[in-house]
C-alpha cells in the first residue's frame, strides 16, 4: 500500500518536469516557425529590392556614359556604341496605347454582358473561357501572330486601311507605307487580345460587387438595362475599373514574347503604325544574348530598368486604387 | 381607356423610343464584344490544334532537337523544361507558403505585412523579362556562363509571388473559430497552423502551386538569357539547358520548315499542359467550395 502511495506522490513532480519540457519544446518550435515565416516574407521584400539594385548596378555604365540624353536619343548603333532609348520607349507606349484603345471598351462590354445580360447557365463557362484566354502563354500568341495573324493583316486589312485613308490628312500618315504585316499595329492588336481577359475579369468582379439594391432602385424608376449600367454600375465602380485597366496596362507594357515575334525589331521612331518598330522588352529579348561589349549589354539592362520603373508606377497605382476599393467594400 | 391611350402615347414618345434604341444598340454591342472575345480563343486554339497535331508523333518525345533540315523531336527541350520547372517549384514553394503563412497568420495586421502584400502584388505582375535580367546580373554574370540553375532560379522568382498570394487568400478563408478552438486546448500557434489551418486550406494551397506551374511552364522571356538553349540532351545544371518555350522561339523564327513544324507541335504541348493545369486547379477549388 505504502509503496503505491509513494509512487503516486512522486508522480506529480515528474509529470510537471516533463510538462515543462514539453512546453519549452513547443515554445521553441513556435518561435522557430514564427521566425521562418517572417524570414520568408522579408525574403519577398529582399527580392524586389534585389531586382532594383541589380538593374541599377547593371545599367550604371550606360547611364553614366549617356546620362539623361539616353531617354531622348533615337540612335541605336552597336558599331559606334551609341545607344538611346527613344525608339523602344516610343514603341512600348504606342503598342500599349493601341492595345488599351481596343481592350478597354471591348472588355467593359464583355463584363457588361456577363453581369447583366448573360443567362445564369452560361455565365460560369464564358467567364472560365475568358480566363483561359488569359492563361495561354504569350509565346503561343507570338507564334500565332507571326504565322497566322500578321499574314492575314498584310493581305487584307492593311492594304484596305492604306487605300481608304490615302487622302485623309492625319490618318494617311498613321496608316502609311507598304503593308509588311509585322509592325507596331500588329503588335498592338495582339496585345489587345492578351489584355482583354484581364480587363474583363477584373471589371466583372467589381461589377458583381455593386449592391443589388442600387440596381433595383434604378430599374424601379424605369431605367433600361444600359442606363442602369451606364449611370449606376459604372460610376459606382469607377475606381476599381480604372485599377483593372492599369493592371492590364502593366501587362501590356511588359509583355515580351508575343510582341517580339511581330514587332520587326527596328530602332526607328516612325509616324506610321504599319512600320516595324521595337519595344523595350522586344529589344532585350532579341539582342541581349548577342550583345557584345559591356556598353551594349549595359544599355539593354538600362532599358530593362526603365521598363521596370514604368510598370512599377503603373502597377503601384493600380494596386492602390484596388486597395482603396477593397477598404470601401469592407466598410 | 384614357389611361391606355396616355400609356401608348408615352411609349411612342421620341424620348422613350430613343432610350429603347440606345438600350438595344448597347446590348447588341455587348453580345458582339463577347463573341469577339471568345472568337480569339476558338481561333487560336483551332489553328494550334490544326498545325500542332500534324507534327505530333512518337519521335517528338523520343528524339532530340534536330539540326536544320533534319527530322527530330523535342525530347531534350521537354526534359529541360520539366527539370527546371520542378526545381523552380522546389525552391519557390516553401518560401511562398511560409511568406503567405506570415501574412495570413502571424502578421495579419502588421505594418510589415501590408508592405509585403503590396510588394508581392507588384512582383506578381512585374514583366518577366526583367526577372530574367535580374537573374542574369546575380547568377549568370558572376558565374561567367549560362546555366540550368539560373533558369530554375528565374522561374522560382516567378513562382514565389503566385504561391504567396494564393496561400494567404486560402488561409484567410479558414474560419477563425477553428483557430480559437485550437488555442483553447492549448495548442501553440505553430502547431495550430501546421495541423489545422494548413489542413483546412490544403486544396487551395495546392491550387496555388498548380497555377504557379501553369504560369512558368510557358514562360520564355526569363529563360532566354539565364538557361539559354542547348541543341543536345543535357542534365547538367551547370551548363546551358534547353527548354520548350525557348526552342519554340528559336525554331519558329527560323527559315526551316521542319523546325517551324516542331515549333507548332511544341506550342500545342505547352498550351495543353497549361490549360490542363489551370482547369485542374479550378476544379480543385470549386470541389472544395460546394
Amino acid at each position: 500500500m505504502s509503496e503505491v502511495a509513494l509512487k503516486g506522490a512522486s508522480l506529480p513532480a515528474a509529470a510537471s518536469a516533463s510538462r515543462a519540457a514539453v512546453l519549452r519544446r513547443l515554445r521553441l518550435t513556435d518561435s522557430i516557425f514564427h521566425g521562418l515565416t517572417r524570414g520568408a516574407s522579408l525574403a519577398v521584400l529582399a527580392l524586389l529590392s534585389g531586382v532594383i539594385i541589380a538593374l541599377i548596378y547593371g545599367a550604371a555604365p550606360a547611364l553614366s556614359t549617356f546620362g539623361f540624353g539616353f531617354l531622348f536619343d533615337e540612335s541605336w548603333n552597336p558599331v559606334t556604341e551609341r545607344f538611346g532609348a527613344l525608339a523602344p520607349i516610343f514603341g512600348t507606349l504606342v503598342t500599349s496605347f493601341i492595345a488599351m484603345l481596343i481592350a478597354v471598351p471591348v472588355g467593359l462590354m464583355v463584363a457588361f454582358f456577363l453581369t447583366e445580360l448573360c443567362p445564369k447557365v452560361l455565365r460560369r463557362p464564358i467567364g472560365i473561357a475568358i480566363e483561359l484566354l488569359a492563361g495561354i502563354p504569350s509565346i503561343i500568341y507570338g507564334i500565332w501572330g507571326l504565322f497566322v495573324f500578321a499574314p492575314f493583316l498584310q493581305q487584307y486589312v492593311q492594304p484596305f486601311f492604306i487605300d481608304t485613308f490615302a487622302n485623309v490628312p492625319i490618318l494617311s500618315t498613321l496608316f502609311a507605307g507598304p503593308p509588311y504585316g509585322i509592325g507596331m499595329f500588329t503588335a498592338g492588336l495582339i496585345l489587345a487580345i492578351m489584355v482583354l481577359p484581364f480587363v474583363t475579369s477584373i471589371s466583372r468582379d467589381v461589377f458583381d460587387a455593386v449592391p443589388p439594391v442600387l440596381k433595383e432602385a434604378a430599374y424601379g424608376v424605369g431605367c433600361t438595362t444600359w442606363e442602369v449600367f451606364r449611370y449606376v454600375v459604372l460610376p459606382f465602380t469607377r475606381v476599381g475599373v480604372i485599377g483593372g485597366f492599369m493592371l492590364g496596362l502593366g501587362r501590356a507594357l511588359g509583355e515580351t514574347m508575343a510582341v517580339t515575334f511581330v514587332i520587326g525589331n527596328a530602332h526607328h521612331v516612325s509616324a506610321s503604325l504599319f512600320a516595324p518598330g521595337t519595344t523595350i522588352s522586344a529589344s532585350i529579348a532579341n539582342e541581349f544574348t548577342e550583345a557584345v561589349g559591356d556598353l551594349y549589354t549595359s544599355s539593354l539592362v538600362a532599358l530593362g530598368l526603365i521598363l521596370f520603373f514604368i510598370t512599377f508606377c503603373v502597377l503601384a497605382m493600380a494596386r492602390y486604387m484596388l486597395m482603396r476599393l477593397q477598404r470601401q467594400g469592407g466598410k | 381607356m384614357a389611361t391606355t391611350a396616355s400609356k401608348t402615347a408615352a411609349m411612342d414618345s421620341p424620348l422613350y423610343a430613343g432610350r429603347r434604341r440606345r438600350n438595344t444598340i448597347a446590348k447588341g454591342l455587348a453580345y458582339a464584344a463577347t463573341i469577339f472575345g471568345l472568337g480569339w480563343l476558338v481561333l487560336i486554339l483551332g489553328v494550334l490544334l490544326y498545325k500542332g497535331l500534324g507534327g505530333l508523333s512518337l519521335a517528338v518525345f523520343t528524339e532530340n532537337t534536330p539540326p536544320p533540315g533534319a527530322a527530330g523531336g523535342l525530347l531534350n527541350a521537354i526534359m529541360g523544361s520539366i527539370v527546371m520547372t520542378v526545381l523552380a517549384v522546389v525552391i519557390g514553394t516553401p518560401i511562398g507558403v511560409l511568406a503567405g503563412t506570415y501574412l495570413a497568420e502571424y502578421g495579419r495586421h502588421d505594418k510589415l505585412s501590408s508592405v509585403v502584400r503590396f510588394i508581392n502584388d507588384i512582383l506578381l505582375s512585374a514583366p518577366s523579362i526583367v526577372i530574367g535580367l535580374f537573374v542574369y546580373e546575380i547568377l549568370v554574370a558572376p558565374m561567367g556562363h549560362f546555366s540550368g540553375w539560373a533558369g530554375a532560379v528565374a522561374l522560382a522568382v516567378i513562382v514565389i509571388p503566385v504561391v504567396v498570394r494564393t496561400t494567404e487568400d486560402m488561409l484567410s478563408l479558414v474560419p477563425d473559430t477553428l483557430r480559437e478552438a485550437a488555442a483553447s486546448i492549448g495548442l501553440p500557434r505553430a502547431h495550430m497552423i501546421v495541423r489545422i489551418a494548413y489542413r483546412a486550406a490544403q486544396a487551395g494551397i495546392v491550387t496555388g502551386i498548380l497555377l504557379a506551374i501553369a504560369r512558368i511552364s510557358g514562360e520564355t522571356a526569363p529563360l532566354l538569357f539565364t538557361a539559354l538553349n542547348n541543341q543536345f540532351f543535357s542534365m547538367n545544371m551547370n551548363a546551358p539547358m534547353p527548354s520548350l518555350p525557348v526552342v519554340i522561339f528559336q525554331f519558329a523564327l527560323s527559315p526551316y520548315a521542319e523546325w517551324q513544324k516542331l515549333a507548332w507541335t511544341g506550342a500545342l504541348l505547352i498550351t495543353v499542359t497549361v490549360l490542363g493545369l489551370s482547369i485542374l486547379a479550378r476544379s480543385l477549388t470549386s470541389a472544395r467550395k460546394s
